[in-house]
């Protein structure tokens, strides 16, 4: 059984290199790529994980993750925090909005597949 | 007509229940004060506390009055209301004197205006007692009359009770202990009496809702409404007379003068009684709530009025002529029928009206009478000296306490020497005409710093002795205790001097009369002697604190008022001073408060300087009276004497500080303001931060994390290996690009850009830029079309900035170009003074949300998704250079049509560029 791993993400060539990351870890690739996609493609395919673009249109990560975490229903996701943004304000932000875990970009593909594997064994 | 009685033991129970009623209530809210949870502290209660103003007067007079006069007995309520419309100025500034200066009654503020003069304290002191003593008799002859038509039933009254049956004699005692419970609680009447107010405040609303009830059942239960009453009323004759306007008291024609000597009498004595000076000034607690009372108690006013018509008239109708007092009909009315419940209650209503008045007016004139005509006499007597003797505290409280019960036994005397001699009205008239000698002394006095002493006082006097000739003997005379000779003929047969026509005088009512040529005699020595002598160095000092008393204390509790006091106190004398007449307790806490204030280290070290002996004078001014206080400190202090050169230099100093102060305060917001500045502008190179390096890190991203994938991945297909390359090196370039960008704008926003200007034509150079982004167009099957005018364009710019910025814009229209049919225009043309550029195209537009911000960094409009490769500096960076030189951009978009973006230059502005110009 392989698991479903959403990626939301607004640009294009980061989706290009999570994609194939995901998909040959062995995992099941869901794409979103503005805020609002990605908080209706969780409730509809109900993934194991997802990697959350902390900026992205329409509704930002931290907002979506806020959402999927007030909904019961969906306890036991894993959620992945990427964001270009640095500072301690924003990792502090990604916490409080309940995120099992924060990568700041550039991130090393090596670490973030092994964290997935964890998370998801 | 069926006529009822309540029996006596009922209605002195219940008279019981009600005053035990108004003792919990003034318990419970002394008690919620001592408990620091105020109970007066808002708008409501002191709007309602102010209905002290209406009085049994109100509350059977008026009836009386509008079926003697009709209409006639509005101006008493008009007056209020005018004077409540300038109440936000005046009252305001009275308030604040008062608190200032811990004023402590009418007489006091106005002798402390004048230097504290115990001579005008006494003055009006005499003035407020004479006047309103028959106005306290009258308030028990109410309540008398009231109980004993419950008792007797309504109809003319026949023997007098025995003593000990006096309802008035027994409400006079129960009063007398409970303004001695509730309004001697603290020593220092500048203290609010929090159960006092609380209990007036209640008292306003038994009499409101009693009035409208007696009222409502005249209308509606006796009759059909109002138009009934009227309409029943016409027929009787007689009575058509009553509903004109245009009568008076008794002539003929629109009675001018007595309407507007009316509601000026009545304007005066809102703010000038007594009882009103202690509700309106010396209980406020804080000057905000003027401002909702200012149109709630005219309001409250009204609705007492409503039914003083429809109750008058309805009494004239049921009533057969002379049957029956007037003045009763609120009783007799609902009595008459069988009503009785609410016969009693309508006499509560009367009750409480003169029960409200009676315990403040008491309170205020006993403060009075203690602080201004005790107090002076004590000072004088050489075994009362300042620096020795006991606590004084108790022997104060007790002749406060005497003085309470004398005011209410003196009004209780009045009464039963002249209870029958006049009509309720013309007393309560009297009183208003003592009390509005007040008036010049006291408005001159916040307003005009020029009056004086002299001024004050002989207009105080002069007007109250005119008062006395023309209005209070011959009431007396009518009385028949006098003979009335005078009042025809004048004394020893003198006919000018005769008090109801002084002068010939023969075209006014008397009272508009006595108002007249006592106010005339009182304004015109007030500001004749005013005039002729210079004031006192003490006068003057007075004059400017309560004249610029806003100017003085910036509303901050900060004192920033000059001290005009200099000499020698040694510091125990002040304390013992104060712990005499301040009680121990306080004092010590009095002076330890002082001694944090001042920073020092224990109230041993604090220095007896003048702003102490200004401070304990305040304090004690609260006790005893800013007059007994200066008497008090001269005592107790060696005082230097001021002339009026060290008062100019005081206030000179005083201002000095003041300005000193408030250069300070502008540094300070100065300082304030550059520092948000600072901090903003750290803000925004914070967040340029933040979106830097967000733009760098996401190319880094997909380079990084793609070159990883490669390394890691051997195995990879050929096309995707391909695939990989290409997004790093298409992400490479924009890292480069972005690096450029960060860097050119940078430069030019901190001036350190190179400029090469020269003399160049705008019109090639559009077209070449044209020419050069030609390719980009064509790559989207679009077109680009360049409408230019004939002929060169010159001006003085950097040709190679401002191609820059045209290649900026055609190559963002040409990245949104539509997949067919995408078409983009250049235009140059000439408005009168600029060149503009505009670069339309049809792509998608704008959005209407971007539009406001799409000239800033990174603002790049729409998602990453649709959006074509781009740093989000081009526009910002062309922003920058053509305001560089003078011009500006513009964008006129309308999403789903297309967007024009623009900018135009001046013409001909070679001097700026030239200076501006660093190559």
């Amino acid at each position: 059984m392989t698991a479903k791993v959403l990626i939301a993400d607004d640009e294009p060539n980061i989706v290009v290199s999570l994609e194939f990351m995901m998909k040959r870890a062995g995992y099941q690739v869901l794409i979103a790529r503005d805020g609002p996609s990605a908080l209706e493609a969780i409730r509809r395919e109900r993934p194991r994980l997802v990697l959350l673009d902390g900026t992205m249109p329409g509704m930002t990560g931290f907002d979506v993750c806020a959402a999927a975490r007030a909904d019961p229903e969906l306890g036991g996701m894993k959620i992945v925090m990427l964001t270009a943004k640095g500072r301690d304000a924003d990792i502090a932000r990604g916490v409080g909005a309940g995120a099992d875990a924060y990568v700041t970009k550039p991130f090393s593909t090596r670490d973030l597949v092994k964290m997935v594997q964890e998370m998801l064994a | 007509m069926t006529s009822a009685a309540i029996s006596a033991p009922l209605v002195l129970t219940v008279s019981g229940l009600y005053l035990l009623t108004l003792f919990a209530i003034a318990a419970f809210a002394d008690r919620r004060a001592a408990q620091g949870r105020s109970v007066i502290g808002n708008a409501w209660i002191y709007t309602l506390s102010l209905g002290v103003y209406c009085t049994a007067w109100t509350y059977f007079g008026s009836v009386g009055r509008a079926a003697a006069g009709g209409v006639w007995f509005l101006p008493i309520y008009l007056g209020p209301m005018l004077a409540m419309l300038v109440a936000w100025i005046v009252l305001r500034k009275m308030i604040r004197i008062a608190q200032s200066h811990r004023i402590t009654s009418i007489a006091d503020f106005i002798a402390s205006r004048y230097g504290k003069s115990p001579a005008l304290a006494a003055l009006a002191t005499v003035i407020a007692v004479v006047g309103v003593v028959p106005y306290i008799a009258l308030q028990l002859k109410a309540v008398s009359a009231g109980y004993q038509i419950l008792t007797h039933g309504p109809g003319p009254q026949e023997e007098a009770l025995v003593w000990w049956r006096d309802g008035a004699l027994m409400v006079a005692l129960a009063l007398a202990a409970f303004a001695i419970l509730f309004g001697t609680r603290h020593l220092d009447s500048a203290e609010r009496h929090e159960g006092m107010v609380a209990a007036i405040a209640f008292e306003s609303v038994v009499k409101l809702v009693a009035f409208l009830a007696a009222g409502a059942f005249v209308t509606w239960g006796l009759f059909g409404g109002m138009a009934d009453i009227w309409a029943r009323a016409k027929e009787l004759p007689g009575l058509t007379d009553l509903l004109r306007i245009d009568r008076g008291a008794g002539g003929a024609g629109f009675p001018y003068a007595e309407w507007f000597g009316m509601t000026l009498l009545a304007m005066f004595s809102v703010l000038l009684l007594p009882r009103q000076f202690q509700m309106m000034v010396v209980e406020c607690v804080d000057e905000r709530h003027v401002k909702r009372a200012a149109w709630a108690f005219p309001a409250y006013l009204l609705a007492i009025n409503i039914f003083v018509l429809p109750i008058a008239l309805g009494g004239l109708v049921l009533f057969s002529p002379g049957a029956m007092d007037p003045e009763t009909f609120v009783l007799s009315l609902p009595l008459s029928q069988g009503a009785t419940a609410l016969a009693l209650f309508a006499y509560l209503g009367g009750l409480s009206a003169a029960t409200g008045m009676l315990i403040v007016e008491t309170v205020a004139i006993s403060t009075m009478v203690c602080n201004d005509l005790v107090m002076p006499a004590l000072l004088r007597q050489p075994w009362f000296g300042a620096r020795t003797g006991g606590d004084l505290t108790r022997l104060l409280l007790n002749i406060r306490r005497a003085a309470i019960v004398g005011v209410l036994l003196l009004g209780y005397l009045y009464f039963q020497i002249a209870g029958d001699a006049y009509a309720l009205v013309s007393i309560g008239l009297i009183s208003f005409a003592a009390v509005a000698q007040f008036a010049p002394a006291l408005l001159g006095g916040i307003y005009w710093r020029g009056g004086t002493l002299r001024g004050a006082f002989a207009g105080m006097a002069g007007g109250f002795l005119v008062w006395i000739w023309t209005l209070m003997l011959p009431s007396v005379a009518k009385s028949g205790w006098i003979s009335d000779g005078f009042l025809l003929h004048g004394p020893f047969g003198i006919g000018w001097l005769a008090p109801e026509s002084l002068f010939g005088l023969t075209a006014l009512d008397p009272l508009s009369h006595s108002l007249f040529w006592s106010l005339l005699v009182n304004i015109s020595l007030y500001a004749g002697l005013s005039l002729a002598r210079a004031p006192s160095a003490r006068e003057a000092s007075q004059a400017l604190l309560f004249v610029e008393v806003f100017a003085q204390d910036s509303g901050q509790g900060r004192e920033q008022a000059p001290i005009f006091w200099r000499g020698r106190a040694r510091l125990e004398d002040l304390t013992g001073l104060a712990a005499r007449l301040l009680g121990p307790e306080q004092s010590r806490r009095f002076f330890e408060d002082y001694a944090r204030e001042t920073r020092a280290p224990s109230v041993a070290e604090i220095r007896a300087d003048a702003r102490l002996v200004d401070r304990v004078e305040r304090r004690l001014a609260g006790v005893v009276g800013s007059a007994s206080a200066r008497v008090l400190i001269s005592k107790a202090a060696q005082e230097s004497p001021l002339g009026i050169e060290d008062v100019m230099e005081i206030v000179g100093e005083a201002s000095e500080v003041r300005a000193y102060a408030r250069a300070l305060e502008k540094a300070g917001a100065e300082l304030r303001e550059a520092n948000e500045r600072l901090k903003s502008l750290d803000q925004m190179k914070d967040d340029f931060m933040s979106s830097v390096t967000h733009e760098l890190r996401t190319p880094l991203t997909s380079i990084r994390a793609l070159s990883e994938l490669m390394l890691d991945a051997p195995d990879m297909e050929e096309p995707e290996r391909e695939e990989f390359l290409g997004i790093i090196v298409s992400e490479s370039e924009r890292l480069g690009r972005l690096v450029n960008q960060v860097l050119d704008l940078a430069k030019i926003e901190s001036g350190h850009a190179e400029w090469r200007i020269v003399e160049m034509d705008l019109r090639k150079l559009v077209s070449d830029a044209g020419r050069s982004t030609a390719e980009l167009f064509h790559q989207k099957n679009a077109e680009l079309i360049l409408t230019l005018p004939e002929g060169p364009r010159l001006l003085r710019a950097d040709p190679d900035r401002l191609t820059q910025v045209m290649v900026n814009l055609l190559s963002n229209a040409a990245k949104f170009m539509p997949e067919t049919g995408g078409r983009a225009e250049a235009v140059l043309r000439e408005e009168p003074g600029w060149f503009v550029v505009e670069i339309k195209d049809n792509g998608p537009g704008v959005p209407l949300a971007d539009q406001a911000t799409i000239f800033e960094k990174f603002r790049q409009a729409g998602d990453a998704l649709t959006r074509p490769p781009g740093t989000g500096l081009g526009l910002p960076i062309s922003r920058e250079i053509v305001e560089r030189f003078g011009g500006s951009m513009g964008l006129v978009s309308q999403p789903g049509q297309g967007s024009c973006f623009s900018f135009r230059l001046p013409v001909g502005r070679e001097e700026a560029a030239r200076n501006d110009s660093n190559s």
